[in-house]
Parts: C-alpha cells; structure tokens; sequence
C-alpha cells in the first residue's frame, strides 16, 4: 500500500517524536503477554499495545521506512518521552504510567485532530482509540487505588515513583503546534481528579526543573531503555529482511 | 459527492462483496471500509480502504483479497490505498451488518452512541454520561435478547471488540464497542 513521506523538518521530528513514543509504550505492553495478573487484562494491554502500533506505522512512514527506522536506529536517535520508557514494574506501575500517558495523548491528539496540520487526520482516528485506553486506565486506578490497603500503597507508590517524569510531555516539540500550557492544565486537571476519586494523594514531587526527569525528547534515555531496544531490534537485526 | 462511473460502480460492488477476514459473516461493504473505487480505465483502478483501528492487522489480508478478486474480475491494475480521513466510525456499519453480527453472536454497536473526541470533557464525566446512557440504551445479549448484561473487559478478542456477560442466560459474549 501506498504512503506519503514528508520532507519538512520540523513535521519530521514531531512525527518521529510521536511515533517513538507509541512504538515504545507499544513494546512495554507487549512484554506483558503471558505475564499479565488476569486473562482479561492480558488480552487488553495487548490491544492498547496492537493500537499504539498502528499510531506508530503511520507517524513513522510520514518519516521514511517504519522497519528501518523502528528496528535500526540506535537509543540515542529515538525521541520518546522517559515517561513511556520505564519499565512496566508491577501492574499499578504499569497502570500510573497508562493514566498518565493516555490523558496526555487524548489530550494532544484532540486538540490536534482539530487543526488542519498533517497529523489530523491520525489524530482524528487514534483519539477514539485513546478515550478507550484512558477509560481503562481510569477504572484500574480507581480500582487499585480504592481497592484493598495493599492496592492501595502500590497505587500510591506507582503514581509517585513516575511523577517526575510526566513534566517533559509538555516540553516544546519541533512541529508540533499545540498550546502547551493549555494540555498541560487540562492534564493536571484530570489526572488529579481521578486520583482523588481513587482515594490517592497527588504526588507532590517536582515536575520539572533539576530533580525532574525528561531529556527523552533529545534522545537521553534511562538505563533500561538500552536492554528494552536490544531486544527490539535483535531479531531484525541478526536477520535483515526476515519477514512471516 | 463525486460522479461515480457505471464501471466504478460496478468494482465496487466486486470489491465490497470482499468478506472481512476475521468476521467473515459480514462484507467489507457491511463493515463500511470500503470508501470509494476509482477507475483509470478499464485496466487500472485504486481503491480506497480505511482502517477500523489504527493496527488492525486485517488491512492487509483485506487489501489482498481485493486486489485477488479485482485482478479475477479482469482488472489488470489494482492499488490499495488506505485512507485514514474521515476517520472511520461504527455508525458505517450498515443496519444489513448489524443485523448480521447479531446472528453471530456478536452484539453489534449501539448507532449514534459514537462519543464526540473533539471538545469532550475529560474527567468523571465520561464514565458517568456512559453509565446514564447505558439505562436508556443497554447493550442486549445477542443469544436471548435480555437487556441485563454486564461489562466483563472492555477489551476482548480483537481491539474493536468488549467482552460481555448476559445476566438473564448467563452466556458470555462479544459487543463489538462504540467506536
């Protein structure tokens, strides 16, 4: 089937930026498989992870060859939020950074379905996709953290373990013309009232500033990062072209 | 609307009758992701599909199978471009469709329940507005009809579909969910 690759340097590192961040979430769910707490939940992170490869397909074959770019680059050339990096932890931790990515993402993508740029016509797609997700991810949150006293710290734990690194999402991005301050409010806004609901206090923890996490965008990345890409890419690379 | 030729029309109908491979009850014109066949002559058409989701992987076994039963129908030519605007709703599918997923067993997506993703507000209001709707609109078992049913995941089988459970004849089922 047929694509369109762009030219404009800016779009270019939006869309990578974007896609880097689907691709990689996308992975971490995957490594859920045969690991999840419950048949169902199994079934679901793999479908939140088989959408977040479909965003990933198409903003990266806006940039050049999706296979060349997902499995050839090395750790320092992908641009994703640390945020979508982290490994998946025990299950609330998986489920904190759900919340809080999911609400980033429906957010950024509502608003950019509403524009005319290039990516509105994915974005207009991908946000009915992402309210599914951010749904999910807000009744677990709600469940956990409401849940048993044991649910409860892990949920409380999860939430403060990444707080740090939810201020880099709205960090400027080359190309991507959304008002930041704006999401960024919007964010606060929902985030903080699924937490009350789900008996959890807001992390209190800096967003941003020297003990803030996120240079992921500048292509510094966490320590396991490293091992998640080499995994990744060592089928591709050790057999060029293999295909099912 | 654009002017669609006798022939055009035609392909359409070859391409559309192209069963859906992971729900093959329904057609691919049922499904409504057949948006539009444009004719080059006689011997080169491009046919437009869109996704259901983003990474459905049926897109690919669906363009293959059309391009099979165009090239069987004498086009020589045959590009499958896949089209993401409009994006594609669960109100495309037709009522033919529904009616078919029902049979199934599937229970097939309430119309017009398609949330709004621009200006929708975040927060408890979603999950609420869903709850309030649900009474007015529930979601019946596909097997005895029942309008007592119960949301076990909200992901099942395939990501376009919940899993569901009937509280009247106990029997689990698929909702293909609002999307």
């Amino acid at each position: 089937m047929s694509t369109d690759v762009t030219t404009d340097a800016t779009v270019t590192s939006a869309a990578l930026a974007l896609g880097d961040d689907a691709l990689v979430l996308s992975h971490r769910l995957g490594e859920w498989a045969g690991h999840a707490p419950v048949l169902e939940e199994e079934v679901a992170l793999a479908n939140i992870a088989l959408d977040l490869l479909g965003q990933a397909r198409v903003l990266l074959s806006l940039v050049g060859d999706e296979d060349e770019l997902a499995y050839l680059r090395e750790e320092r050339a992908f641009t994703n939020l640390q945020l979508v990096e982290q490994p998946n932890g025990d299950f609330a931790h998986t489920i904190a950074r759900q919340l809080y990515f999911s609400t980033y993402q429906y957010l950024l993508y509502t608003e950019l379905a509403a524009g005319d740029g290039l990516f509105a016509p994915l974005a207009a797609k991908a946000v009915k996709e992402v309210a599914y997700h951010r749904d999910h991810a807000e009744q677990w949150t709600l469940r956990l953290g409401d849940g048993t006293d044991v649910s409860h710290q892990r949920m409380q734990r999860a939430c403060a373990a990444l707080w740090r690194f939810t201020g880099e999402m709205f960090q400027p991005v080359a190309g991507l013309d959304v008002d930041l301050p704006a999401l960024e409010s919007a964010w606060a806004a929902s985030v903080t009232d699924v937490l009350r609901r789900a008996t959890l206090a807001v992390p209190e923890g800096p967003r941003s500033g020297a003990w803030a996490a996120g240079a992921g965008r500048q292509g510094l990345h966490t320590e396991s990062f490293g091992r998640m890409l080499a995994e990744m890419q060592h089928l591709h690379r050790s057999h060029p072209g293999a295909s099912w | 609307m654009v002017t669609t030729t006798a022939l055009e029309a035609e392909l359409l109908e070859v391409a559309g009758a192209v069963p859906d491979p992971e729900l093959p009850v329904l057609t691919l014109l049922e499904l409504g992701v057949l948006r539009a066949v444009h004719a080059h002559g006689p011997d080169s058409v491009e046919v437009e599909l869109t996704p259901t989701y983003t990474g459905c992987p049926a897109v690919e076994a669906m363009a293959l199978d059309i391009e099979r039963v165009l090239h069987e129908h004498g086009v020589r030519d045959v590009t499958v471009r896949k089209v993401l605007a409009p994006a594609w709703s669960t109100d495309d599918i037709t009522d033919e469709g529904r009616r078919k997923l029902r049979e199934f067993g599937i229970a097939p997506p309430r119309a017009g329940r398609v949330a709004e993703p621009v200006g929708l507000r975040l927060g408890p209001t979603r999950t609420l507005a869903q709850e309030a709707g649900e009474a007015a609109d529930p979601v019946r078992c596909p097997h005895c009809g029942s309008a007592e049913t119960e949301l076990l995941s909200r992901f099942s089988s395939t990501a376009c579909k919940a899993l569901r459970r009937c509280l009247s004849c106990r029997e689990p089922f698929d909702h293909f969910k609002e999307l």
